[in-house]
């Protein structure tokens, strides 16, 4: 009898991507769990992981981080596919296109809590743009942008703080010194 | 104090412009703007101009007596008229820019207007 092995070679990369995805994937969780009175308000918690990813490993890393997020978010949510999936996609597709070009801002001027608010900003944006083309076809969606905005604000600030406060608090590993 | 440390100098400016942008947000999006209407003419002349966003009841006297309007949950409709064949009654509720109700022996029509107007007129 014969054994057929399928083995997967994975790199120290791919490690690191799984357990910051876990990580980001966990606090989705937690996201969902919050009651808030508004749908389409929340605190985007797993955004704090994409922000540390970022700073920490660069961009690729941290859109790794955020797609396995959104995919395994969904399917752990239910709602894989569905319209709050492809908002969430939205979202996210569009904060990491912010974030890429906010990584390149001057660092002696703007950290974290600036490409969390851009980010906050550009996931909200997109979102809106897909509810008005495909889910809710009617400009009184528009009504909600202040809210959305503000909230967007807020909370990215929030995160944008926790996130520079988790850098300047967690110590660099040696596989951050060789990047 | 720690965590007000963490911001850098640009990012009181990032700050600064989202706030900007949501006070900004807030009267444009709220002060009504290009709201959709129902337009009620009475012999052809615009009698009156109903916001669609407001729920209220209008009447509108012609020359066989009261033609009665009413605006309800971003639709409008005529309640009730004095023609004989009270097409424009049972026409319903009219909800998309472009669909009119006429009340022709009353002289009286009403028109949804404003929006993206896919239709110059609908009436069935």
């Amino acid at each position: 009898m014969t054994h057929s092995v399928i083995k997967l070679t994975t790199t120290p990369e791919d490690h690191r991507i799984a357990r910051l995805a876990a990580a980001a994937i966990g606090l989705a969780l937690i996201d969902a769990a919050i009651p808030l009175p508004l749908p389409g308000v929340k605190p985007g918690l797993s955004n704090i992981v994409t922000l540390i990813v970022l700073a920490r490993y660069g961009w690729a890393t941290a859109a790794w981080v955020s797609g396995l997020r959104v995919i395994a978010g969904g399917l752990l949510l239910g709602q894989f596919l569905s319209p709050g999936f492809f908002m969430s996609l939205t979202g996210a597709v569009l904060s990491l296109i912010v974030l890429a070009f906010a990584i390149r801002l001057p660092k002696r001027w703007f950290g974290p809590v600036s490409w969390s608010i851009l980010a906050a900003f550009a996931h909200i944006g997109g979102q809106l743009l897909l509810a008005r083309l495909w889910l809710i076809p009617h400009n009184g969606l528009f009504y909600l942008v202040p809210l959305f905005a503000s909230a967007a604000l807020a909370f990215g600030i929030i995160n944008g703080l926790i996130a520079a406060r988790l850098l300047a608090e967690l110590p660099a590993t040696e596989t951050d010194a060789s990047r | 104090m720690r965590w007000l440390a963490l911001f850098r100098p640009g990012d009181w400016l990032v700050a600064a412009l989202g706030l900007a942008f949501c006070a900004t947000a807030f009267p444009l999006a709220w002060r009504g703007g290009a709201a959709e209407k129902a337009v009620i003419k009475r012999g052809g002349e615009v009698f009156a101009e109903l916001d669609l966003s407001l729920n209220r009841q209008i009447d509108v006297p012609g020359p066989l007596g009261i033609t009665r309007v009413a605006v309800e949950k971003r639709r409008v409709r005529v309640v009730s008229d004095p023609g004989p064949r009270q097409y424009c009654v049972r026409q319903g509720w009219l909800e998309r820019s472009g669909e009119i109700a006429i009340c022709a022996p009353n002289q009286v029509s009403v028109q949804v207007t404003g929006g993206k107007e896919a239709y110059d007129s609908l009436s069935y």
